[in-house]
């Protein structure tokens, strides 16, 4: 039996799904570090359906790869206790600002370094943009056909996958030639959780640089289990064209941000009293807004 | 100058209301902009789709008719657009935010290298003064979208890049005629030209697409759950109001996320965008993508615990309650006073 290569992509987010109050500073600009960073919840689908390829097909091997900032190393280890065998961390100042296109240009440039994939699997989308463009951008930069809006793997066979889509109005059942690069759907199985095993074997897999500014009293352990090191790509690693990279390589701008201020109507406030009730309904009744 | 360009999803021999919606505000960005509104049409058995089309005004219509083009998939659709628009050059591009629109917009733009801005909630034409460069530009589209769960709200602009690609959900703009008599012109496009062999390798197997059941959009009523609704059996009591009332029921993302209710459901930035008489808000806290879909709503109740909800900042009745103790109530004095 077949095994595969597969990358996953995956962002890790400001959780802006519980945003609290002090989530925004004085001058409307967004407190990041007031917000929790989490494994972007459709990419942790995305995880689920590389491992039950993995599953199926022993020897598959799963590799989390993410753009962002040092500390975004830990989607890597979250990854690997829930099955991943390891993550490569794309990271360098100059990919700051990208906009989907640039962060596509970067992470396609990465791949095509080892070229050592037979699936992409993405999130749809990230929490914090929901743009779900990403995964398709990558696909076209690699020039491999790309299967959006994925609910369930079905089946691999004769170097083709059979796919379950998840549209508005129906599904559809898809095959499509490897490599190829799909996207998956939040209404996919959610993912396995962490291994109480694979958190003992990984708990200390860190980056170069996270290595570097450690005080670890365990260098010698990098040295016996190389799967411990987590490893990193800057601009320097992949083959780029800077032009193409964060903010230049950006087609779009943000022209303006605006804070969201909420101008209160007048409401009408009233109380959960039989009287209160049944005086809004005969006014609704009356202007027949009702009945 | 060049045009406003539409790609119209098709289903049935149908165009997507989505499309029809876009071409609405094509038109107005066209008259704007002074320039001609052009569309596309991609599928098979198109000899009648011009019909459905050049109501909403739209100037030219591409037509590119093959059994091998419908369903839909990504590569040959992609190819065909990226093919014209290579040969058109359209200053803007505009597609549905919907599983073809998301799923074409980003392959055709990352591979003509221009900006994309998805689920825009309003499109406006509007001039832009860079400062780093000295440089005045005139008349760009402004692809105006929250962002960041709903805590900003981001006008991004393509300054440099053409055709500046926006999406929109469906529901989003107003769908309007223009003229039925509209006069405009179909053009076979010769897509043998832009297809590849390769283009055909993703085999559509099985497929079943369902006529929506819930039409929220023309529900004059609409009754919206939200997470603090707790459980799917507590918005049984939602569908009960709806019932009374002849209203449809609809659910905040949160809500739907949890499982309460279905998909197409979902009412707000992501989901669909309602206009109705009255909007019930039930345990909706309102985050502006959940109001984005209902705000333009004659009258909004709201119902929630929380005394300082956003929701309640759009409402023009605010309860303050339980939503399992109001509910029956409001029923009971509808069934006991209306016929």
């Amino acid at each position: 039996m077949k095994a595969y290569k597969i990358i996953v992509l995956a962002k890790q987010v400001p959780d802006t799904r519980n945003v609290g109050k002090d989530a925004m500073k004085a001058d409307g600009t967004i407190n990041r570090a007031a917000l929790p960073a989490i494994f972007n919840p459709e990419d942790l689908n995305a995880l689920e359906q590389a491992l039950r390829i993995k599953d199926k097909f022993p020897g598959t091997t799963v590799t989390i790869m993410t753009m962002g900032p040092g500390r975004a190393a830990e989607i890597i280890r979250e990854g690997m206790f829930r099955g991943a065998d390891g993550g490569i961390l794309l990271t360098d100042r100059a990919f700051a600002g990208s906009d989907t296109l640039a962060t596509s240009y970067a992470i396609s440039q990465a791949m095509k370094k080892d070229n050592a994939f037979d699936i992409i699997i993405a999130g749809r989308q990230a929490i914090d943009g929901d743009t779900a463009q990403v995964g398709p951008q990558v696909a076209e930069k690699l020039g491999l056909p790309q299967v959006t809006y994925v609910e369930e793997v079905k089946d691999i066979k004769n170097n083709k996958i059979i796919m379950k889509r998840r549209l508005e109005r129906g599904v559809e059942d898809v095959s499509c030639p490897i490599p190829m690069v799909m996207t998956v759907n939040g209404s996919a199985p959610d993912c396995r959780a962490r291994n109480a095993k694979l958190i003992m074997k990984y708990k200390h897999a860190k980056t170069v640089t996270e290595l570097q500014n450690s005080n670890e009293d365990y260098l010698h352990l990098y040295n016996d289990r190389p799967y411990l090191t987590i490893p990193e790509l800057t601009v320097n690693d992949i083959e780029v064209d800077h032009a193409e990279l964060g903010l230049s390589g950006s087609p779009t701008k943000v022209k303006t941000v605006e804070n969201v201020v909420l101008q209160a109507k007048e409401a009408k406030v009233i109380t959960s009293a039989d009287n209160d009730i049944d005086q809004l309904m005969r006014e609704l009744i009356e202007s027949h807004t009702i009945g | 100058m060049n045009s406003v360009f539409v790609y119209c999803e098709i289903e049935d021999g149908q165009v997507a209301e989505v499309s029809q919606e876009l071409m609405t505000k094509g038109r107005t960005l066209a008259n704007e902009l002074d320039c001609r509104l052009e569309a596309i049409a991609i599928g098979v058995d198109l000899d009648g789709i011009k019909k459905q089309i050049f109501p909403y005004g739209v100037d030219t219509l591409y037509v590119a008719d093959d059994k091998r083009l419908y369903p839909y998939t990504t590569l040959p659709h992609t190819s065909i657009i990226v093919g014209l628009f290579e040969e058109l050059k359209p200053q803007i591009a505009l597609m549905g935010a919907s599983s073809i629109g998301r799923d074409l917009g980003p392959r055709v733009s990352s591979a003509l290298h221009s900006g994309l801005t998805a689920d825009c909630t309003s499109l406006i034409i509007g001039d832009h003064f860079d400062k780093k460069q000295d440089k005045n530009y005139e008349n760009l589209l402004y692809q105006i979208r929250p962002a960041f769960g709903g805590n900003i709200i981001a006008t991004i602009i393509n300054p440099d890049c053409r055709p500046q690609m926006a999406t929109v959900r469906e529901g989003v703009m107003k769908k309007e005629v223009l003229d039925p008599k509209y006069k405009g012109k179909v053009v076979k496009v010769d897509f043998e030209k832009y297809l590849k062999k390769e283009d055909f390798v993703v085999e559509i197997l099985e497929r079943h697409m369902e006529k929506s059941k819930v039409n929220m959009k023309a529900a004059p009523i609409v009754v919206a759950g939200g997470y603090g609704m707790g459980s799917k059996e507590n918005f049984e009591l939602l569908y009960e109001l709806a019932d009374v009332l002849g209203g449809e029921v609809g659910a905040s993302r949160a809500a739907v996320d949890a499982g309460y209710a279905e998909h197409e459901r979902q009412i707000g930035q992501t989901g669909v965008t309602v206009r109705p008489k009255l909007y019930i808000a039930c345990g909706i806290s309102g985050q502006i993508q959940h109001r984005a879909g209902m705000e333009e709503s004659a009258q909004i109740i709201a119902i929630n615990t929380d005394p300082e909800a956003p929701i309640n900042a759009v409402a023009d009745y605010v309860i303050t309650g339980d939503v399992a103790e109001i509910i029956p109530k409001m029923i009971k004095f509808y069934k006991s006073n209306t016929k």
